[in-house]
């Protein structure tokens, strides 16, 4: 029983062709794990728009890291006016189940056939932190817990949206069943692939974040999360981890893989 | 002395007060900013069948593009909110951009394509002028609503709905971009036919 409800696609045996493209797709991720290249990138280029638009030039570090410390230190205001502007009551519009963007679209930093492959037998979600109890959960243990549902859109820092469904357990329900600090200011999340991202406490105990466990009524799969990824439909995509498999409440601001490469740390909707 | 005398004793009040070429520069640079990097963030996920060319843009990628676009739209708004209270406070926003009347606009449209408009004094603004300044400033507002929904759809819930959605939020963003791009190609080539509105802009007369 508990072996069919949580089946998931296994990856067939590649095909040549298949393998070719799994290799460019490997290459890429290794290309985007490089954030200091990006930067570098980012300098220059960033430096590039403003001769162009000043007309004069802004050559060496000085002037480059100057201009990207001012970049950075208003997101950081931004960071405090989103703060100011959330409003733990307000909600995220639903939607019904006829307005579902299928396919949903695959999201992340790799390409969908690099996505990692979690064992649910090994799996075990780590819990650390301001916390009271640090007992790892196992999955089954999870989805023992009240679920909810909703549908709701996703909206990706690149502009595009899409609506989903997704289900699971209600954030603020499992840091109270944790004993978390509920004044702390930040909950961070490690993940299976690598990724890892943060949040406000505000946010993580909005009523609409979820520890989701499905999607459109299945298991959650391996695409959009397995075994399980928040969702906070009052955060833009980059800030909805996936395969989560650690979380901790902190009162030091933890960064994120995109974040830490100059994505807004709130980025909040 | 007699050089001195001859110089008129108060000087004329100057066509463009300090404070509105200040706006003005101000303004002109937040809407550079503002595109170009909005024309990366475009980009990254184009609504439509192109893309802008990168040389074009600001930021080097999303990222960075996102963190310019973000940092000026302060300088936008703020900008923009002392100008509208300056310019309501002291009159100067309904004596030169109004009366405006249809009558009046066709008036000056025909003359226009007749090619005998007149804008003999700098500051005094013909039928046309006042209606292509407020359609700028109408298309600046819808630039700003419609960011306020992208940036916060679910705090905004009331601008959104007026808006229709998080989806629709975005073409209007993007049309009042290209219908502001359109006013600030003509404003520009225009400025450019009559030097001395430039001049007027920067130096004050």
């Amino acid at each position: 029983m508990e072996n069919g409800f949580f089946s998931r696609p296994r990856p067939a045996p590649l095909a040549p062709a298949e393998e070719a493209a799994a290799l460019k797709a490997a290459r890429a991720l290794l290309a985007a794990r490089l954030p200091s290249s990006r930067r570098g990138f980012l300098r220059q280029l960033t430096l590039g728009g403003v001769a162009l638009l000043s007309g004069c030039s802004l050559r060496g570090d000085d002037g480059g890291d100057s201009v990207e410390q001012a970049l950075m230190a208003i997101s950081r205001f931004n960071d405090a006016a989103q703060g100011w502007l959330f409003d733990p009551a307000a909600l995220a519009p639903t939607y019904p189940g006829s307005m579902i963007t299928r396919p949903f679209p695959f999201n992340g930093f790799y390409p969908e056939a690099l996505a990692p492959v979690v064992d649910e037998a090994d799996y075990q979600l780590e819990v650390r932190g301001r916390v009271a109890d640090h007992r790892p959960w196992r999955l089954a243990q999870l989805w023992a817990l009240p679920q909810q549902e909703q549908i709701t859109r996703h909206i990706c820092v690149e502009g595009w949206s899409a609506i989903g469904r997704w289900g699971g357990v209600p954030f603020a329900e499992f840091l109270r069943r944790v004993g978390a600090d509920l004044g702390a200011r930040y909950v961070g999340f490690e993940c299976a692939d690598g990724y890892y991202t943060a949040i406000d406490m505000p946010t993580a105990l909005h009523p609409q974040t979820l520890m989701a466990l499905s999607y459109d009524g299945q298991v959650l799969p391996r695409s959009y999360g397995f075994p399980m990824k928040l969702r906070i439909p009052t955060k833009l995509g980059y800030k909805n981890p996936k395969h989560v498999r650690a979380l901790f409440v902190t009162d030091r601001r933890p960064g994120g893989y995109w974040e830490d490469q100059g994505y807004n740390w709130f980025g909040g909707l | 002395m007699s050089a001195l005398a001859a110089s008129p004793a108060v000087p004329a009040a100057p066509v463009h007060a300090a404070w509105l070429r200040l706006c003005h520069w101000a303004n002109a640079l937040a809407v550079v900013l503002m595109m170009a990097s909005g024309w990366r963030i475009y980009n990254a996920s184009p609504l439509f069948g192109f893309t802008f060319p990168p040389g074009w843009t600001l930021g080097g990628w999303l990222g960075g593009a996102l963190q310019w676009h973000f940092a000026a739209m302060w300088l936008l708004v703020a900008n923009g909110l002392v100008y509208l209270a300056a310019g309501i406070a002291g009159g100067g926003l309904r004596r030169r951009l109004l009366p405006l009347s249809p009558a009046g606009l066709g008036h000056d449209l025909r003359a226009a394509l007749r090619g005998r408009l007149q804008h003999p004094q700098a500051g005094r603004y013909n039928q046309l002028q006042r209606a292509a300044y407020l359609f700028a400033l109408a298309v600046l507002a819808a630039l700003v609503m419609s960011g306020l929904v992208l940036w916060k759809p679910v705090q905004f819930e009331l601008l959104r709905g007026l808006l229709g959605g998080y989806e629709a939020a975005r073409r209007v963003h993007f049309f009042a971009m290209a219908a502001l791009l359109a006013f600030v190609l003509g404003h520009a080539a225009l400025a450019l036919l009559v030097p001395r509105t430039l001049v007027a802009m920067v130096r004050g007369r």
